[in-house]
């Protein structure tokens, strides 16, 4: 239950809902770019951190103990040779963090982001905070990953309010574009490999590279936990790999503490939507290069609204991992040797990644747009390629599904002039109208190509608002089960009929379940306790054979074909089927009782009528 | 002595009617002192105030104690032999505790808990056996007492226990019985406490070296019992090394090897059941010990390295290269300060312009960072050619490593304060400052990670137990050796506004000791176990472990009559 009681203080411990959330763009629309790329820049860097250049780091990973150990693992070549691929392996990946190219960066990106962004929000709080925890302990920034766009975001803000720096990490497919991958190389980028696989070799000078980094505290380490962007919009399934050589300085003692932020990026359009619709539809995606990057550069001409960088509250991974790892498994091997992490380490891990993702969710802004999509995608395709709707019943329905948010604790970004601004960007989604620029006739498969292609859009932005709904959806699933349940052994038990008892039903069963101690039911949330396991899985056991036996008929009936039969023919032949599945032990019992009703139960629901013999 | 606090009567720190901090007595170096320093530094380091006062209970009021609870006929048999004893209130309080925190403080309060019934003072082997069979036979609860200057909470008396609690106080068997020149052994009962067995010895041109920094207290017996080392065992050697012969008293009749012989192999050491059991199996009544020619010269010294990093790195290269003077400490930034503030008022203008020119050479013409440098102490042994050799093998590698020599009066006055520092403790209680030190062995990669870890931790959970004041959270580098260090870690903090303090002062401590456990640093190095250390056995030497030791102990003494329940 303590595991429970932790989940909640970290989940509630994203930031309140009345952020305040500043427009860092007004002020640079107000000062000349150069200027403020020429600014003094100067941060208060970790306490602990030594000043090391990016050569002392690289110097430090390939004379530790643990790579040589690794180096003098491989067979095979010479131990110079291997030292030589250990090395390549090193220049490809390090980072050149340099303060001239951050000004660079500042510049260019400041232009960008004024001609795409209405404004960029962030709130100044969870950077106030930041800017204290960096001087504590190493910081670890995690955003999450939707566009493009993020990727030097956050730099772009550590930059303007006087933070230090963050090295990212990024996937290698950067570092090959021309001129651009270098100038990201020099902004902090570190380039990773995809699909190392088992790459031994590869693996350790990553690991330790990135263990150095978080060991000497010299910079902020950013990553996307997510592992890359995300194409549906919808968080994804963290990865652990990173996270493993982020947290391990800690388990081994090497820091006093780490302190993640887990950073939520919201869009009112990603700059890549269409894009993205057209790689689920397994169109590939453009290969990164700078040539492409030119050519996409029309996106400038488009109103991508505003963009939310949401700063969550530091965790410190020490309390995170409070109680639930013992730290000492690290004591009887030297800590420069690798060592396979116990289970107990690697669920602490896998815990602190998703705790984050969850907290990158919860700390991300829903637009009225995803609201909408929510609503249009409940409308049957034809009504969206054909009718059409109502726009006023629509906006009605977005207000509706707003409070429902609120009511959800979700965190809205929601403009005043909401509704117009829909209007505005709809128009990119020509799910009504078809393309207004080409009167030809589209032949059938493509007609259904661009609708799925607006469909995948329009689930894009519905997928944004999704962590929202999930939970309370599942129980909403959970409650019409229980009323089919219900309904289905109506003839078993007693179950004073009609709608309303269905509802007090379902709350009785939830208030003596928490009477008898099963599940806990606060405010915030319902926990099953541990004390309730067992209480649990005896009223599982209790009605299990009660499932069997009715999922025995209606297989029988299922899978003996035969549309009429007597009762007299049934009977014997289910009773035969629960014999031979009694033999090899698969179910309990089957009463003649049951079987009769069943068959009531069946006719009641009209699954089978009785005919007059 | 005090009867609730550290050392001797006459010897304490106290602040004179101009608010200068004095050191009382004569027996010391620091003694009939003013410690101009001392004031501010305690003002600043804690927010103590000379204003806020929290002043101990004088006397001890003897109707606080609970009465003894008697065996009648184990008193009417031990009458008989003639031994003395005693149900004398004073003494079974000053037999009833150690000298950790809490012990002293719920005596400065004047809460007295449960304590023994009553004392014996055996005076010799043969009084401890028949004291331990009349206790066997009347099932007595025995708990072996000898300098009392535990800091495991060993000594307390274990509330559970129901029967009559007999403190045996060692301190009247004190002889050195005789001295070997021939195998350079000495035979000694084991009630001496250091200081007399050093004493006694040099008389005799002799010494053990072993030098623990209680040894004014603390005895042979206990050392025994507590595997106690001493700061100069690089090179006389820890306890364990020193002990040549021992026989102790069990209730299972004595136990005792059958010769002298430097090293045997027999077997598992018994020697080794014996030290450390904490007084759980029996008294420990003779020892012969390894001595030594009184060494021809000694030599203090001290080095100033930049920071902390660089001096626990030299340190490391001193144990590569074996070369650890008799002793080598490196204190932390904090302690180098507080080593500092109890500097003595200097007499000649002419010592304290010397100390400016030093202070000015080392931070401003180095580049010291007043708040970083730290520096270690040394003390040097053996005949004048090679101590100066050796000094200048170590100040080479010092050097290696930033290190400056800082003269000979630094290292001096840093080993001084080992024995002082207790007393200081007592002063800091006297104005809402409590704390305590604590230890740990751990090899030699994890030394600078444990010393930030356990710091930053205690500094951490200071905070979060509502410690108003920044707290003092300082550690060194006490002992080397050649795949580890002992690290001593200080702390303390100004109590006001706390509604429970020795709470909070625990749980901190526990919290510390948990770090300490994570980092891989071991349980104790040198203090023991006792009872408050006691929950974390089982993981330190595994179920197995303890299984051994629990065996060991229901065959020698099946109705626990040693039953202070130390170490399981």
């Amino acid at each position: 239950a303590r595991a429970k009681v932790n989940q909640k203080d970290f989940s509630t411990a994203s930031l309140k809902d009345e952020e305040e959330f500043t427009d860092i763009l007004e002020e640079r629309r107000c000062t000349t770019d150069l200027g403020y790329a020429l600014r003094t820049f100067n941060p208060q860097p970790y306490k602990g951190a030594p000043s090391s250049s990016t050569s002392d780091l690289k110097k430090a990973v390939l004379e530790s103990q643990y790579l040589r150990y690794i180096i003098a693992l491989e067979t095979g070549s010479s131990v110079e040779k291997v030292r030589q691929e250990a090395r390549g392996i090193l220049e490809e990946m390090s980072h050149n963090l340099q303060l001239g190219f951050i000004r660079l960066m500042a510049y260019t990106v400041n232009k960008v982001f004024k001609r795409l962004f209405r404004s960029i929000y962030v709130n100044m709080e969870g950077l106030n905070m930041l800017q204290q925890a960096i001087q504590e302990s190493p910081v670890i920034l995690m955003p999450n990953h939707r566009s493009y766009v993020d990727f030097l975001i956050v730099s772009f803000i550590l930059f303007t309010y006087d933070i230090p720096i963050p090295v990212i990490a990024a996937g290698i497919p950067l570092a090959s574009m021309k001129v651009v991958g270098e100038i990201l190389r020099r902004s902090g980028a570190f380039f990773i490999r995809r699909a190392i696989g088992s790459d031994k070799l590869y693996w350790a000078v990553l690991s330790e590279y990135v263990r150095t980094i978080v060991r000497t505290g010299c910079a902020p380490l950013e990553f996307y936990v997510e592992g890359f962007r995300s194409r549906t919009l919808k968080s994804v399934v963290p990865k652990l790999g990173m996270m493993d050589m982020v947290l391990e300085p800690y388990f081994k003692g090497e820091v006093f503490d780490i302190t993640l932020v887990p950073i939520s990026i919201s869009y009112d359009r990603v700059v890549e939507e269409s894009l993205l619709a057209l790689e689920l539809l397994g169109v590939p995606k453009p290969k990164e290069s700078t040539t492409g990057l030119f050519k996409a550069s029309r996106v400038l001409q488009e109103d991508y609204g505003c963009m939310h960088v949401n700063f969550g509250r530091p965790l410190s991974v020490r309390q995170l991992c409070e109680g639930k790892i013992n730290r000492s498994e690290y004591n009887l091997i030297p800590r420069d040797l690798p060592q396979r992490p116990s289970t107990e380490i690697q669920d602490c891990v896998n815990w602190v990644a998703h705790l984050i993702v969850r907290t990158q969710e919860e700390g991300s802004l829903i637009s009225p747009w995803s609201l909408m999509a929510c609503l249009l995608l409940q409308a049957p395709i034809t009504t969206l390629t054909e009718e059409g709707l109502q726009w006023h019943g629509l906006t009605e329905k977005t207000l509706w599904l707003r409070k429902l948010v609120l009511d959800f604790r979700g965190r809205l970004n929601w403009p005043g002039e909401w509704a117009r601004w829909i209007s505005k960007i709809s128009i990119y989604f020509n799910y009504t109208d078809g393309d207004p620029a080409s009167q030809d006739p589209l032949s059938p498969e493509e007609g259904v190509m661009r609708t799925a292609a607006a469909v995948l859009m329009l689930v894009s932005y519905r997928n944004q608002a999704l962590h929202v709904f999930v939970r309370p959806g599942i129980l909403a699933t959970l409650f019409s089960f229980f009323c089919f349940l219900r309904d289905v052994f109506a003839n078993e038990f007693i179950f004073i009929p009609g709608r309303a008892s269905q509802v007090t039903d379902f709350a009785e069963a939830c208030s003596l379940l928490q009477k008898c101690g099963a599940v806990h039911m606060s405010e915030q949330e319902v926990t099953v306790l541990e004390t309730g396991l067992e209480v649990l899985s005896f009223l599982q056991k209790l009605l299990q054979p009660f499932l069997d036996s009715y999922q025995l008929i209606f297989r029988y009936l299922c899978e003996n074909g035969a549309h009429v039969f007597t009762e007299k023919q049934f009977l014997p032949a289910v009773q035969n089927l629960a014999t031979k599945l009694i033999l090899s032990g698969k179910t309990e019992f089957l009463s003649s009782d049951t079987q009769k009703n069943v068959l009531s139960a069946l006719r009641r629901l009209e699954a089978v009528t009785k005919l007059r013999a | 002595m005090k009867w609730n606090g550290w050392g001797y009567s006459d010897s304490k720190f106290l602040y004179n009617k101009k608010g200068q901090a004095e050191f009382t007595g004569k027996r010391y170096r620091l003694s009939g002192m003013i410690i101009p320093g001392l004031r501010e530094w305690m003002e600043s380091t804690f927010g103590a105030n000379l204003q806020h006062k929290t002043p101990a209970a004088p006397i001890l009021n003897s109707s606080a104690v609970q009465p003894p609870t008697l065996n009648e006929a184990f008193l009417k048999e031990l009458k008989s032999t003639g031994i003395p004893f005693s149900h004398d209130a004073e003494d079974r309080v000053f037999r009833s505790h150690g000298h950790c925190l809490h012990e002293i403080f719920a005596l400065r309060e004047g809460k007295i808990g449960r304590v023994p019934d009553l004392v014996v003072w055996p005076n010799c082997h043969n009084d401890v056996v028949k004291i331990v069979e009349l206790a066997c036979k009347h099932n007595v609860c025995l708990m072996p007492y000898g300098g009392g200057t535990s800091v495991s909470s060993a000594l307390e008396c274990p509330p559970e226990e129901t029967r009559s609690i007999v403190s045996l106080d060692t301190s009247q068997m004190n002889r050195i019985l005789w001295i070997d020149e021939k195998n350079l052994t000495a035979h000694v009962e084991a009630g001496i406490v250091g200081q007399d067995l050093e004493r006694l010895l040099n008389e005799s041109g002799y010494c053990t070296g072993h030098e623990p920094d209680s040894m004014e207290f603390s005895s042979l017996g206990g050392w025994v019992a507590t595997r106690a080392s001493g700061m100069k065992k690089n090179i006389y050697g820890n306890i364990e090394d020193l002990v040549v012969h021992i026989k102790m008293v069990t209730p299972q009749g004595v136990i005792e090897k059958s010769c002298q012989g430097p090293r045997m192999s027999t077997g598992p050491d018994v020697h080794h059941f014996i030290m450390g059991s904490e007084g759980t199996l029996g008294v420990v009544t003779e020892v012969t010990m390894k001595i030594r020619p009184m060494p021809e010269y000694q030599k203090y010294g001290s080095v100033v390295f930049p920071n902390f990093e660089m001096g626990v790195a030299c340190l490391r290269e001193v144990a590569r290269q074996r070369c650890a003077p008799a002793s080598i400490r490196l204190m932390d930034n904090e302690q180098f300060k507080f080593g500092h503030a109890l500097k003595p008022q200097v007499s000649s203008i002419f010592t304290s312009f010397l100390d400016g020119l030093k202070k000015f050479y080392i931070t401003k013409f180095k580049g010291f960072d007043p708040n970083r440098l730290c520096v270690a102490t040394l003390l040097f042994e053996g005949d004048r050619e090679k101590v100066l050799q050796h000094e200048k093998q170590v100040y080479d590698i010092a050097a290696k490593f930033g290190g400056l020599a800082a003269g000979e009066d630094n290292g001096q006055r840093g080993y001084m304060l080992t024995f002082v520092i207790a007393y200081l403790r007592d002063l800091g209680m006297d104005y809402y400052v409590i704390g305590e030190s604590f230890e740990t062995s751990v090899p030699w990669d994890r030394v600078l990670d444990i010393c930030r870890n356990v710091k930053a931790r205690i500094v951490r959970e200071c905070k979060d137990k509502g410690v108003q004041f920044p707290p003092l959270s300082t550690c060194r580098v006490t002992q080397t050796y050649d795949a580890g260090a002992c690290v001593y870690f200080y702390f303390a903090f100004n109590y006001r506004g706390l509604s429970d303090p020795v709470h909070v002062y625990e749980q901190v401590e526990h919290a510390a000791r948990e770090e300490i456990l994570a980092n891989g640093g071991s349980l104790s190095h040198h203090h023991g176990v006792g009872k408050l250390r006691k929950e974390w056995m089982r993981e330190t030497i595994s179920s197995v472990g303890m299984g051994m030791l629990k065996s060991v102990k229901d065959y020698v003494d099946p109705n626990n009559i040693f039953g202070n329940r130390n170490l399981l």
